[in-house]
Parts: C-alpha cells; structure tokens; sequence
C-alpha cells in the first residue's frame, strides 16, 4: 500500500471533523465533473471532484440524470402492470425487482406460490447474479486499463443471455416472475445447454483471474484503493460484497432464508482486507459460488409440476389493506422492496431499497477523498453500484 | 420481539402494533418521541441497521407516513417505525448524526414529499430534480399526465392510438369498428 500522504502538500488545511478547508478562490484547486457521460462512470450519475493536484480533495454524487419516476408511476397502475415497470429498475439485474416485488404482493394478499415456482425462481435469480457479475467485471478490469476482460466476460455474458431467452423469451428484461409463480418450466434439453454454458463460465473465469489476479498493475493501482472499515458498516448502510469484504458476514441467503436457499449447501464467503482487489477477488468467488448453486438446482429441481398458483383475474385483483418489507440478496447486497396496499387495486406507495443508494453516495463521498483522480473509476466499480435504483 | 415491544409501548406509548411476519413488526410512534426511541433501539436494542426512510402519503386523512425501516442483524428481525406527520406543516427531526446515508433519504424526502428535516447536511440542495416548481411530485395530489400534458406538447407527424380500441382492431378486424 504506498502512502499518498508523504508527498503530499501542506494544502490543504483541515477542519476539526476532518474534512479539508477548500478556497477555490486561492487557485490550488480544480473542479472537474466526471460524468454524467463518462466511461469510468457506471451509469448515468455525475462524481463532482475537487482537485489539488491530481488528488481528490472533495466529492459530491450527483444523481437524476436517469429519474423515470417509477415509485410514483406504479401508485396509478394495476399491480399486474406494474411487473414491466419494476425489472427496469436494476438494469443488469432485473429479476431481483421482480421477485422482491412479486412475494411482497403475495405476502399482503395472502398467496402461497407452488414448489416448482420456487425453485425456479431460485434459478432465475442465480442465473440472474452470474450475468451481472460477469458484467461488472469487465468494468472493474476496464477501469483499470485491462480492456480486454470486459471483451471475454460480455462474450460469456452473451451465452448466458442465450439461455434465459430459451428459458423466458426475453434477453434483458425478462419479466418471468410474476405473482403467484412464474411463466414456464425448463424447456427441454435446458440443463444440458446450461451445463455447457456454465463450463465456458469457468474456463473463461480461469482466463480472466489469470489475466486479473496476476496483473501487476491491476495489482499496484488496486491494492489498498478505497479501504472500508468493517465499524462502517452498519454506519453507513453498507451491504453484500462490500460488507463481506469487509469481513463482515451479511448475505440474505444465509440470514434471512428465502426460496430454496435453505436447502442449497453454501457458505458465505468473506475477506478481510477490504479495498478494490479484495473485493474484485470476492466477487470473483461469487461468480463460481453461482455457478455451483446452479448446478445444485438444475440437480434438485423438479422437472415438472403447477409453477403458477390459482389467482382471481388480475384485472379486477384488489389487496388488502397492509405493509410490508420483502428482502433478497442481489449482486450488490440487500436489495428490498417496502410495499403499501389501501385496498383498491393499486398500491397505495412502493419503496425500493437498492444498496447504490447508500454506495455510491454517502460511502463513495467518503471513501474518494485522498484517492488519485485516475483510481476513482475504480473505486467506483470496485462499489458496485447501479444509478437508476438510486433514482428509481 | 413481543417482550421489547411491550417494554417499549410502556415508555413511548406505541400504538398500531402489527406483526406482519414473526420477523417483522410495525408500530407507530408519537412525532416527539420518534428520535429518542430510534436512538435507544440503535443504542440499546441493536438495531444498528438502517434500511430505510421512506414516506407514504395518506391524503385523505392529511397525513404523511415516516417509516424508519430498522433491522437487528443479530437477533435477525426488522421493526418498522411509523411516524405520522400534519400533511400541512410536514416537518420532522433528523436522524443524520445516527446513519449517515440518513441525510440522502432525508433529501429526497424533501425533494419529493416536501418534508422538512431542519439541520440534515445539504438539505436544500436538489437530489434529483433540478430547478422543480411544482408541488413535490411524489405527493398524491401531484397528477404525472396532467404535468406532461401541460409541459410537453406531441411531436408533429406522431399518431396516438387508443391502446383498447387499437388492439381490438388488430386482433379482431371482422367485428367492425363499433
């Protein structure tokens, strides 16, 4: 870990909380906007820096660029509408809205959804984090210059977007979960086609952490990047990866049993050095701990069996009046939804609860300061984070 | 869960209880005693976990709903705490010095619902949206089709078709038009 802070100016001054005294007036410093179009950036948001020198003195998260209203859109429609709504909340990741919001309706109307309905919402989920994770890798490489990752783990991504159209009809949205259960079963010969994809997950994993892992500039640029305190925690709200990193033990698989995660055998994995390599080897592990789980449920799963349970026509389907707060484990952590019904056939105000919205603005404030201006697209990625389940 | 909430209904008069799930319950406090029962739950209790703030608007009783989202990640329960605010002056205390992504919510909050939280750090600034005049647009009487109708205007040359009237011409030409 070098330490930035021996060759740095007595500039500038600090204020008793720590923070430094910034004079833009005194002209030692520079504002530069990165974002809201920039490739170091992970999505629509803007990061605006305060620069002495190249380092960051100063950051502030600037989000809406991506604002469509969502929360509020949903309060006018019928509950069945509002499922093409929800999957665009987390771009790569659109199963986890759907399945958050999808139990958290069935739990206030009081429907049990079937056995094969859980198991392949399991699925679907898993599947779901393995593509996410394979995308963001090839931004955490890309941020630190190994462009040619992102090029290997999209192609890989691309095979898996293959089998959820065979399985759903759809490569981005998916729009499978639906309340009462899901749309379809495996189609036939899925778990064969899996199974072959899933082996060029791995022999492509061993490539990129070969490429990554062994990389001495990876290494120099993110080793000891955007160290988070394990006492932070739960002082600022931090969850999944970036807590377990961390060493801090939080995954809602394990905690908060739901679907057939119970009868998966996994553990959670977690590490203790917790900066941006630590992480990125974290996630790494997460990549083959889906795998694994995959394999599992094709294993377990039923083949055959009712996947949706009898529910009255959507059209005129009312709940009663209740709230509630339904949690999963997404790729970056705790992802909820805190759902109010009054009665009628919409809901009364639907709150989405995505990890960005803790990372990317009160930890990335902190955790940018005294970092080089060209390491903060990779502490950035390094966070994980989403924009539009910032602004929903 | 039910013995701390009994305790705590004693000295901060909680009323509303629901249990919702054995691991989850919900319970509405008094506007004065709102921060102190949340700082002996994240002191005391071990609630440490904030999940989150949100609001709901009940515009019918001209009250706003605060739910503070709070989670013990060692006894692995969520205890929602419900704040009801006058709809008319909409202000509340900041919970920024016990979490601080408490003051984003608080933001937002601001921006959207127009609830106040006087001294949370940056408060006035726009999270969001940036130069808004009209009412805060998450309020129930804030009409999204009204506004667009009203602030954009249909590109020429675009046609707009009634989705019901559209699809049954589609999926059934032979019945006619009426």
């Amino acid at each position: 870990m070098t330490d930035t802070n021996k060759y740095r100016d007595k500039f500038p001054a600090k204020n008793p909380d720590g923070t430094n005294i910034i004079d833009l007036e005194s002209h030692k410093f520079v504002k530069v906007w990165q974002g809201p179009q920039h490739p170091g950036i992970t999505g629509n948001m803007a990061l605006e820096l305060i620069l002495q020198g190249d380092e960051v003195m100063s950051c502030k998260t600037h989000v809406g660029y991506l604002h469509r209203g969502f929360e509020k859109l949903m309060e006018r429609r019928k509950f069945i509408q509002c499922f093409p709504l929800v999957c665009r909340i987390a771009v790569p990741e659109p199963d986890f809205n759907e399945y958050c919001f999808a139990a958290s309706v069935e739990e206030l109307a009081g429907i049990e959804i079937p056995e094969t309905a859980k198991w392949m919402r399991t699925l679907i989920l898993e599947m779901s984090r393995l593509t996410s994770f394979l995308m963001w890798i090839g931004g955490q490489s890309g941020a630190f210059g190994l462009g040619i990752v992102g090029q290997w783990s999209n192609l890989v991504r691309d095979y898996m977007l293959d089998r959820f159209e065979e399985l759903t009809g759809g490569r981005i949205y998916r729009m499978f979960i639906l309340p009462g259960g899901v749309r379809g079963l495996l189609p036939d010969g899925f778990k064969g086609r899996m199974e072959e994809t899933l082996k060029f997950v791995e022999t492509a994993m061993n490539d990129i952490e070969r490429t990554m892992f062994s990389n001495s500039i990876f290494k120099r640029r993110a080793i000891g990047l955007g160290v988070i305190d394990p006492a932070w925690v739960d002082q600022y709200g931090i969850v999944g990866p970036n807590a377990r990193a961390a060493g801090v033990p939080k995954d809602v698989r394990k905690d908060y049993p739901y679907l057939k995660y119970p009868e998966l055998d996994f553990d959670v994995i977690t590490a203790t050095e917790s900066d941006a390599y630590t992480r990125t080897v974290l996630r790494a592990k997460e990549i083959r701990l889906s795998v694994d789980l995959i394999r599992q449920l094709l294993a377990k799963m039923p083949k055959d069996g009712e996947f949706m349970a009898k529910m009255p026509n959507m059209l005129h389907w009312k709940i009663p009046k209740g709230e509630t707060y339904v949690r999963a484990e997404c790729t970056r952590g705790e992802y909820g939804f805190y759902t109010v019904t009054d009665g009628s056939g919409y809901p009364r105000r639907v709150n989405v609860r995505g990890p960005s919205y803790t990372h990317a603005v009160a930890l990335m404030e902190k955790l940018a300061i005294d970092c080089n201006i060209a390491d903060t697209a990779g502490l950035m990625t390094s966070l994980h984070t989403y924009p539009p389940e910032i602004e929903r | 869960m039910k013995e701390l909430l009994k305790d705590l209904t004693k000295r901060y008069g909680l009323s509303a209880l629901h249990e919702q799930r054995p691991d989850e319950m919900f319970a509405t406090v008094k506007k004065e005693d709102a921060v102190a029962l949340i700082t002996y739950l994240q002191g005391q209790e071990g609630f440490t976990h904030l999940v989150l703030l949100t609001a709901v608007d009940w515009i019918e009783d001209g009250q706003f709903q605060l739910t503070y989202m709070l989670n013990n990640p060692s006894k692995k329960v969520d205890l929602g705490v419900r704040v009801m605010l006058d709809r008319k002056d909409p202000v509340m205390e900041s919970i920024h010095h016990l979490w601080k992504q408490a003051a984003t919510y608080q933001r937002e909050l601001k921006e959207m619902f127009g609830i106040d939280f006087p001294n949370s750090p940056r408060i006035d600034e726009p999270f969001i949206l940036e130069g808004w005049q009209d009412i805060p647009p998450y309020r129930r009487d804030f009409d999204t089709k009204k506004y667009s109708e009203e602030t954009y205007f249909p590109r020429p040359g675009r046609e707009t078709h009634d989705p019901a009237e559209y699809m049954k011409k589609k999926l059934y030409p032979e019945e006619g038009n009426d």
